[in-house]
């Protein structure tokens, strides 16, 4: 089902998705109220390109009018992300700056504040934030395989591969994590705590299926995979030290054990073999590359930021 | 246009990093044990910081550049 409309924005579009998707010409529909209110609304059309909604009939998928309505909250979405990234590209051999650009950018790390400090609560709080994309986990990077060349795209297959449990579906990965959730006693459904993300995450998400679903933007969708990887050996240690700390079950523990090993071998092809091999195609990339790393660190931050903000206020 | 044989390895020595591995492998760490690799891709620790050993964690990156591999 569509989720909870966030204000007046995503009430008529959600309306007009259940009924009428014509109805989402431009002329006809309010200003957005607020972040949450776009952001919801975006993500519920590029929801419409993942599993769909059982309210939203199947054919609107490709309605021109939610494509055009998609396009122009796209293009605000793009425009907001290129404007949060001021630096520069780094200089020298790629795998080198890349791997020196992740380890410099700095930071708020939820999975410390989970290793260290996190209540029960506030961690069963974030997870139900990460279900959000790791019930979808390397979906938006999928959509990336038909738009590249030889090299890149035999590397990233290596890397989905695994990612999708090498052919056994129960070691896929959202899988795992869709056990792990009902091992703490959360919902597993797809989508289950939509409702309760707030805009960061909705955006986090947003800015996933932006870059994948459009083949211009195929170095930011690989830089945003490599930043992903190259940031989740360590923190995912940290978030299984937390969960063990709080006697949390085995089978959310082993999620992120799972993935200290597996992303050390996949943030080396993810740097190297995909990004790698895509710029020596195509080195007119290689910005975009960090622009979709910065991305995916800088979108990090925020529901990092938000996240700990709201704890704290509870505090 | 002719395409070209693209060079690709089984196993590879990242630089300043683990040893990638691709395919099923028994690795044999130092004390004598054995360790299946359980996917596709496998990363081997070279940096001996690792704490999942024989597998690659990523602690080579806090390393000073010096004293990685």
């Amino acid at each position: 089902m569509l989720p909870k409309p966030r204000g007046a924005f995503s009430a008529d579009v959600f309306e007009a998705l259940r009924s009428d998707p014509s109805r989402l010409a431009k002329a006809d529909l309010p200003d957005a109220e607020n972040a949450d209110d776009t952001a919801i609304a975006l993500w519920s059309l590029y929801e419409l390109h993942f599993r769909g909604f059982e309210d939203v009939d199947e054919n609107f998928e490709w309605h021109p009018a939610a494509l055009q309505l998609r396009a122009r909250l796209e293009s605000d979405l793009e425009a907001r992300l290129r404007a949060h990234w001021t630096g520069t590209p780094p200089q020298g051999e790629f795998a080198d700056a890349f791997f020196e650009f992740v380890t410099n950018h700095d930071g708020p790390s939820l999975a410390r504040f989970v290793q260290t400090e996190a209540t029960e609560e506030q961690v069963l709080d974030l997870l139900r934030m990460r279900s959000i994309y790791h019930l979808k986990e390397a979906d938006p990077s999928a959509w990336m395989v038909p738009r590249l060349d030889t090299a890149p795209k035999a590397a990233l297959v290596e890397l989905l591969y695994d990612e999708y449990g090498g052919g056994d579906p129960n070691r896929l990965h959202h899988y795992l994590f869709a056990r792990g959730l009902e091992s703490v006693g959360l919902r597993s459904e797809y989508g289950a705590y939509i409702d309760d993300a707030p805009a960061e995450v909705l955006e986090q998400n947003n800015a996933m299926a932006l870059f994948g679903l459009h083949r211009r933007l195929r170095g930011a969708a690989m830089g945003h995979l490599a930043a992903f990887e190259a940031t989740s050996s360590m923190p995912s240690r940290r978030m299984a030290a937390g969960l063990e700390r709080l006697g949390l079950d085995d089978t959310m523990i082993g999620y992120y054990t799972e993935h200290v090993t597996a992303d050390a071998a996949h943030e080396q092809v993810a740097v190297r073999a995909i990004c790698g091999a895509l710029l020596d195609g195509e080195p007119g990339m290689r910005d975009d590359v960090f622009f979709g790393a910065f991305t995916c660190m800088d979108q990090e931050d925020r529901v990092a930021g938000h996240l700990l903000g709201r704890w704290q206020e509870v505090a | 246009m002719t395409a070209p044989e693209f060079e690709y390895a089984d196993v590879e020595l990242c630089p300043g990093g683990p040893m990638l591995l691709r395919g099923e492998h028994v690795v044999r760490d130092v004390d004598g044990g054995t360790h299946r690799t359980t996917g596709p891709l496998s990363a081997v620790c070279r940096c001996g910081k690792s704490a999942a050993k024989p597998w690659c964690d990523g602690t080579h990156k806090l390393l000073p550049e010096d004293k990685r591999p």
